[in-house]
């Protein structure tokens, strides 16, 4: 009882992924702890629902961390702060206050003191990722993010991670698609000693030999022992339709080829191009002072240099034509899933669409998905539609499992509340009611320490200004009918969906007719059919 | 990964009752913990209804909501033969409504509040929660009051959730080799124990449970007698308590509450050994599981002392497996320990790797008895264990961060027949585990006799792990 394994004990749940209304989405690369224990795999497919959210994998030597993400709130209060600061922004009913801290060194952070629980949360990411790995090199990111807790300065790994296990602190990295993240936990009492030797790993990473093949055996084990995960193929083969050989279809943690053909040189190289303050978001939450966190932050970053290395990934052409992939695997459920260009989030359309997708398919149960696949039909045990975007691509997809006799009905009952949407919009109604929750239910995501520095880097990943806090929930009360049913037009595309089938659907006996296409007027997307696709190894 | 530590140390002791608080709740039974924790004053208060409900009450006014939630005492180890999946079924059907709330609308209704809700089923109990406005919480309340003794089926409801929970079972376990092989592991490793079901149940049980099924199990045990309220946030005991005397406290026993019999594991005469092949697996995985104690079994610091040896045997990358079979033999892509105190009445100790790459199965698995055999005779250094120690109870300080992880570790500890002050000593127990009890707690459980190992193996695979795909 006292150790509660969490994973463990919610061995059976009613749905999975309850709060993945994210107003960011990434779809994370699927990672799981390889070593399983009994019941992890079935509580971190629900987590994996919640993860992609923010899609950040944390990495930690052998394993892995996973950090939640979410997002902040309201009401202005300006404030001056002693050395360069600029606005905080306060809950209503409390003293949290996020404030912009500028240090001496110019590194701009968001902070929160608190100090409730005597911990310290710090989150930060530089801006490249997987997608700026050399093609040839592929996982080289990844690699980085599992090598920086591997040695110091003059501390080999061993002695180094004593010494974090002697302090009860962790620092955890990973790399995403195009931001480079770090988490760091630490106790109140051991902060100083805590972030001195995370500025070590952040300045200083040795790179020995010995960790840099140990971790390159353990990254391989993990490409492989997801190497035929259902989820992670159908997500891989969805990405390659959508964004073809651009680099945001490629998985976060690369391919095996990749890493064996790492080199020291290259994990230097990497560090040195991409830590670099330019581009670097750092947030803050918990027991600490303000002044000692400015000094704590600089200690960590204010050395780095100036200029980053990594360019903006450019956008990709994203297809405007339907298109359809079966992929045949002896399975009992096929998987679904389906999707088409988002909007961006600076896209002004973007709350009222992300209203519109709640509607859809984003809410759990009262969704229009939900109701009918998994409530009217029992078709599926989760279903769901979801947002998210790169820096320059934005992406809406809807997912489902299914047995695979009902996989082609569920197909098409997606697709039609997709096209009904698109065709008659919200009702007043359901619009009213999703703006009571996505109003109402903002505190949630912010009742912890470390939650609170995990969803303002967030904010920070997707370009929001610290404005935002204060602004979002009048900015969601202020849909309107005609806002949304627009955004609704705008944001869903189903003739531009693209479909996967993993699993072995029963197809209907006319198999030159695609599966989407029975359900509505609407251009049918092309099927396109693959038995073995050289997308899974 | 890091097992999540409970609640904060320190000596229990009586706070403060008002005389208007006794005189509201003269028959209540009040225990109230001021818990001078290693790291944070958990302000825990602990009292039962006169209908016999527990309830739990922990302050957090970190921000303005609460977490509420309702556990009952039974759970898949509980279900009778052959209705596998019963637990969790009902679980589902709670949701489809009483006669005040019509089907489907529970969660509706929360989410019109800005609140969100969920429930999970395990061996032992079966918990519902909201996370919502602290100014809702008497709604919440009314709403979960209402239906411990109110719930109404229609038999469509029965038959379309039916299939939802089918599609559970296919998406989380029989799509998924790792999952297939650790539900038939634990079914091996459990000889009479129902501890042996797989929570979700079997595919054959589920096809055929029916509305009278779900219907008898939940009026014999939804009942406030064998219930546990647990709330926790921006509120005070007070305010809990008035509330939970309005919703809950009006409602009658209509069974009696039985302790639970579940069939003990006879004693260990057998190693059990599996081998599964799957076409989908690419990387070998190695399991073993040991029947240990649980915290609610064990006999003085056993299980604190086990905690700490799987934590120093394999809980992270300074462990002596890792660091003998990774690091120095290059024998294994990942390797480690675990062990599990939570379940009601039996623990498990757990060794889970993977061989690296080109690594034979067999020799990584010689490798690891080789390890196991010289730790059980020389035991733990006295550097790792200050360290192990150190990093368990700091593993506490972390727990506190959050809401619903603090409602969950007192809700479970209750709802496996454990106790408050236990939660709250751990820490403190955990500092005082030696070396030598590491030695004897260890002997005790790392035998053959008392183990089931697994191998999950790539191709040959003769038939696709999924049964259950066929009708």
């Amino acid at each position: 009882m006292m150790r509660m394994n969490i994973r463990r004990s919610t061995d059976a749940t009613r749905h999975s992924g309850e709060s993945r209304n994210l107003e960011r989405q990434t779809p994370g690369p699927v990672a799981r702890d390889p070593g399983f224990r009994r019941g992890d795999e079935r509580e971190l497919r629900g987590d994996e629902r919640e993860l992609r959210g923010d899609g950040r994998k944390c990495w930690s030597g052998e394993k892995k961390r996973w950090i939640d993400g979410n997002a902040f709130r309201h009401r202005v209060r300006a404030f001056l702060l002693a050395c360069m600061a600029l606005l905080a922004f306060a809950l209503p009913a409390r003293a949290v206050e996020v404030h912009e801290v500028k240090t001496p060194k110019g590194i701009t952070v968001w902070f929160v003191e608190d100090h409730t629980v005597p911990i310290v949360a710090m989150n930060y990411a530089f801006y490249g990722g997987a997608a700026h790995d050399p093609a040839d090199k592929l996982g080289l990111a990844n690699f980085l993010s599992a090598m920086l807790d591997e040695g110091a300065g003059d501390m080999p790994s061993a002695a180094f991670q004593e010494r974090m296990e002697e302090l009860a602190m962790s620092m955890s990295h990973s790399a995403g698609k195009e931001w480079f993240a770090g988490s760091f936990r630490a106790l109140k009492k051991h902060a100083a000693e805590s972030f001195r030797l995370l500025a070590l790993a952040v300045n200083a990473p040795r790179f020995d030999e010995q960790p840099i093949e140990r971790m390159r055996r353990q990254l391989i084990a993990a490409i492989r022992s997801k190497s035929q995960d259902p989820d992670h193929l159908a997500w891989r083969a969805f990405r390659k339709m959508l964004f073809g050989d651009h680099p945001y279809a490629r998985d976060a943690e690369g391919t095996e080829e990749g890493i064996k053909a790492v080199t020291r040189a290259d994990l230097q190289g990497l560090h040195k191009r991409l830590f670099a303050r330019e581009q670097l978001l750092v947030t803050v939450a918990g027991a600490i002072s303000e002044k000692e966190m400015v000094r704590f932050v600089d200690e960590v970053f204010g050395a780095l240099p100036e200029k980053s290395g990594m360019a903006p990934i450019p956008a990709p052409e994203m297809p405007a034509k339907g298109r359809q992939q079966v992929i045949t695997r002896p399975m009992p459920q096929t998987i679904v899933l389906m999707g088409h260009e988002g909007l961006l989030r600076s896209d002004p359309d973007f709350i009222p669409a992300y209203v519109v997708n709640h509607i859809l398919g984003g809410g759990g149960f009262g969704s229009r998905l939900t109701e009918v696949v998994r409530e009217k039909n029992g078709l599926a045990y989760s279903v769901y539609s979801a947002m998210f975007s790169y820096r320059n691509a934005g992406v809406f997809f809807a997912q489902a499992s299914t047995r695979n006799e009902q996989a082609v009905r569920a197909l098409e009952l997606m697709v039609r509340e997709i096209k009904r949407m698109k065709e008659k919009g919200v009702t007043a109604k359901e619009l009213e009611e999703a703006k009571k929750y996505l109003i109402g239910s903002w505190p949630l995501r912010f009742d912890s320490t470390t939650k609170i520095a995990s969803i303002l880097l967030g904010f920070r990943q997707q370009g929001l200004g610290v404005d935002y806090l204060a602004k979002r929930n009048d900015l969601m009360r202020a849909v309107t009918l005609e806002q949304a049913n627009r955004a609704a037009k705008r944001l869903l595309k189903p003739e531009a969906l693209q479909i996967v089938l993993y699993g072995s659907p029963k197809l209907p006996a006319s198999a030159t007719k695609p599966a989407g296409a029975t359900a509505g007027a609407a251009a049918a997307p092309q099927e396109e059919k693959v038995k073995e696709p050289a997308l899974a190894r | 990964m890091r097992a999540f530590p409970a609640g904060s140390g320190g000596k229990p002791s009586a706070s403060p009752t008002s005389a208007l608080t006794l005189l509201l709740f003269a028959l209540a039974f009040i225990l109230a913990f001021m818990a001078p924790a290693l790291a944070l004053d958990v302000k825990l208060h602990h009292f039962r209804l006169d209908n016999g409900l527990e309830v739990v009450v922990i302050e957090d006014h970190r921000a303005p909501v609460v977490t509420h939630m309702v556990w009952y005492r039974v759970g898949a180890a509980d279900e009778p033969a052959g209705k596998t999946g019963l637990a969790h079924f009902l679980e589902h059907l709670m949701f489809k409504g009483t006669k005040k709330i019509a089907p489907g609308e529970f969660s509706k209704i929360i989410k019109r509040h800005g609140g969100e809700d969920n429930a999970f089923t395990s061996r032992d109990y079966t918990a519902y929660y909201q996370r919502i406005a602290k100014e809702h919480l008497g709604m919440v309340m009314a709403m979960e009051a209402d239906r411990m003794q109110n719930l109404q089926l229609s038999e469509r409801d029965v038959k379309t959730e039916l299939e939802v929970i089918k599609e559970e079972r296919r998406e989380r376990t029989e799509n998924d080799p790792r999952a297939l092989f650790g539900e038939r592991l634990v079914a091996a490793h459990f000889v009479a124990h129902p501890y042996r079901r797989p929570v979700v149940g079997w595919m054959a049980d589920v096809q055929r449970l029916t509305l009278a099924d779900v219907m008898a199990f939940y009026r014999r045990h939804y009942t406030p007698a064998n219930a546990i309220l647990v709330v926790v946030g921006d509120v005070t005991a007070e305010e809990v308590k008035k509330l939970a005397k309005e919703h809950y406290g009006r409602l009658k026993n209509t069974v009696e509450v039985k302790p639970r019999w579940r069939t003990p594991e006879p004693p260990p005469l057998t190693a059990r050994r599996l081998k599964m092949h799957d076409a989908r697996v690419r990387l070998p995985v190695f399991q073993r599981l040991y029947v240990a104690p649980s915290y609610r079994t064990a006999k003085g610091n056993e299980a604190h002392a086990l905690d700490v040896f799987a934590e120093a045997l394999g809980g992270g990358t300074t462990s002596v497996l890792y660091r003998r079979l990774i690091v120095e033999e290059k024998l294994a892509a990942y390797v480690g320990a675990w062990y599990s105190g939570d379940d009601r009445d039996h623990g498990t100790f757990g060794i889970y790797a993977a061989p690296a790459p080109g690594v034979e199965p067999e020799k990584l698995e010689a490798r690891i008895d080789a390890v196991l055999r010289e730790v059980l005779v020389n035991g733990i250094d006295e550097k790792r264990l200050k360290r192990t120690k150190t990093a368990l109870v700091s593993s506490a300080i972390y727990a506190l961060d959050s809401q619903f992880m603090l409602a969950r570790i007192f809700g479970s500890a209750l709802a496996t027949d454990n106790t408050i002050e236990s939660v709250l000593q751990w820490d403190e127990r955990i500092e005082k585990v030696t070396a030598k009890d590491i030695l004897s707690a260890a002997r005790a459980v790392i035998k053959p006799a008392n183990s089931t190992t697994g191998w999950l193996l790539p191709a040959p695979a003769p038939k696709t792990a999924a049964q259950g795909a066929r009708k």
